[in-house]
């Protein structure tokens, strides 16, 4: 069957069922759910660090307990409570959730390492406590995370084969959808390793080139 | 300009009633009473440990006092006393007490994420209300003052240390406090720039009637600047008076030991 002879015909044939699949799902996946995984990440570090207790010690245990499971067993929970919901949709939650939690961390690394004498200074400068959080803590937190968030981000992109558990057809399951009809699978595994590989480095580079631009010059 | 309020003038800028402050088991201020009228400017003198950078982050509310009370212009800073209980006052009293009072610090502070003229207009725009193009106007004055014109878009991180020291005094300056608190605020920096930082405040000293306490190593400032002195030492007032006094005939031995090491003489 596949063996190790090589035949370019199957990377042709399969190409743009494999990129319907990278565009329509990886990608907006990977895109949407990075843009929650950020957000709901700053909400969580900053619950932590400033909310009461109770609330503090609740967001703490979701954080932790949703961090400890793996990724598929929450995206066969809820893809099978909560059967209202299509497939992307959940996909996109759990993704944006599960890597929230990551990011918070990140996020609560980055907040402590401001210094002391920041908060003090928007003491001594009667500043409200959401300014202070808005103009100079999370400014200076976000730019000392940055790289690790973009590191993540690849992370989540990398791991949208996991939507394959819940039918969604990603590149992946289209790949193996392809060998299953051609009873040829090298071509096509190897082709949606490419595709990841190519999408994956120039955004590694890019995040990089974001940190250097970022960083706090004159 | 803060609107002058309807006060007393024989009522003291800053009074401490039995104050008491512990971090942990050590005890670093005790049943500490002193008076700062307005327009003083006092130093604080003390071996380290005194207590004396507490005494100013007491002012500021960075810390909060275990006991005993503390007033501005005769109101209660963050704690008061009702019914013979000690008694927390409101967040939202505490930051209007906190307009009246500005503080520059041993390491600047700045915030490197904005740039010198963002920096010096950030509070009086979103504390104060004041107009941003008011707030730069102002900036604009200070930043002559400090003698940094043309540094308006600079970042922090990009000036010197004794430069970087001159813009926080600007943006504590651009508040328009009533109280100044200076806390070691040349310790950080190199010899040949403490000068130009302490020319800039006596010229601050010199103009203006704001009140200053100040915590200092540079004794030859504390005694152009200030009108009074206050030895600290174990958490209390050890002894004080004018700086001549202070400096040249004190009374305790301690002070004298103490002079004797800071001035090696």
């Amino acid at each position: 069957m596949s063996g190790l002879s090589w035949n370019w015909q199957h990377v042709w044939d399969s190409l743009p069922s494999l990129l319907e699949g990278f565009f329509t799902v990886t990608l907006v996946v990977t895109v949407v759910s990075s843009i929650i995984a950020a957000v709901l990440g700053l909400v969580f570090a900053i619950l932590r660090r400033s909310a009461p207790a109770p609330i503090a010690a609740a967001v703490t245990f979701v954080v932790n307990f949703i961090r400890m499971t793996p990724i598929v067993v929450q995206l066969l929970f809820v893809y099978f409570t909560l059967v209202a919901l299509d497939p992307l949709t959940i996909g996109i939650i759990v993704f944006g959730v599960h890597y929230a939690t990551y990011m918070a961390e990140v996020y609560r690394a980055g907040i402590d390492s401001v210094p002391r004498g920041q908060w003090e200074a928007t003491t001594a400068l009667s500043m409200s406590r959401g300014r202070a959080w808005r103009a100079v803590i999370i400014p200076q937190a976000v730019r000392a995370t940055l790289p690790a968030l973009g590191n993540y981000v690849i992370s989540m992109f990398k791991d949208t084969p996991f939507l394959i558990a819940i039918t969604i057809p990603e590149m992946v399951s289209n790949a193996l959808d392809y060998g299953g009809d051609h009873f040829r699978y090298t071509e096509v595994i190897v082709l949606a390793g490419v595709i990841f590989l190519l999408a994956s480095y120039p955004t590694s580079l890019l995040i990089r080139r974001l940190e250097q631009r970022i960083a706090f010059t004159t | 300009m803060p609107s002058p309020r309807e006060t007393d003038p024989a009522t003291p800028a800053i009074r401490f009633a039995g104050v008491e402050k512990r971090f942990g088991d050590n005890v670093v201020l005790q049943g500490l009473d002193f008076e700062v009228a307005r327009g003083d400017r006092v130093t604080l003198i003390g071996p380290s440990g005194s207590g004396k950078t507490t005494i100013l982050r007491l002012v500021m509310t960075l810390e909060e006092a275990n006991d005993g009370y503390i007033f501005i212009d005769g109101e209660p800073l963050t704690h008061t006393e009702v019914d013979g209980e000690r008694v927390q006052l409101k967040e939202h009293h505490r930051n209007e007490m906190r307009k009246r009072i500005g503080m520059v610090f041993q390491q600047f502070n700045l915030f490197p994420n904005m740039t010198v003229m963002e920096n010096l207009i950030e509070a009086p725009v979103h504390v104060l209300g004041m107009s941003k193009a008011d707030a730069i106007e102002r900036g604009r004055e200070l930043l002559d003052r400090v003698g940094l014109v043309g540094k308006e878009d600079a970042h922090p991180s990009s000036l010197s240390g004794g430069q970087q020291q001159r813009v926080a005094i600007a943006r504590a300056l651009a508040m328009d406090p009533e109280i100044l608190l200076l806390d070691e605020v040349t310790s950080a920096l190199d010899p040949e720039i403490v000068e130009d930082v302490l020319a800039i405040l006596r010229d601050v000293a010199r103009t203006t009637d704001i009140t200053m306490l100040i915590v200092t190593h540079e004794m030859q400032f504390a005694r152009d600047v200030s009108n009074r002195v206050m030895m600290f030492d174990g958490g209390r007032v050890l002894e004080e008076g004018d700086p001549e006094t202070i400096f040249t005939s004190p009374r305790e031995e301690r002070t004298r030991a103490f002079l004797s090491a800071v001035l090696g003489t």
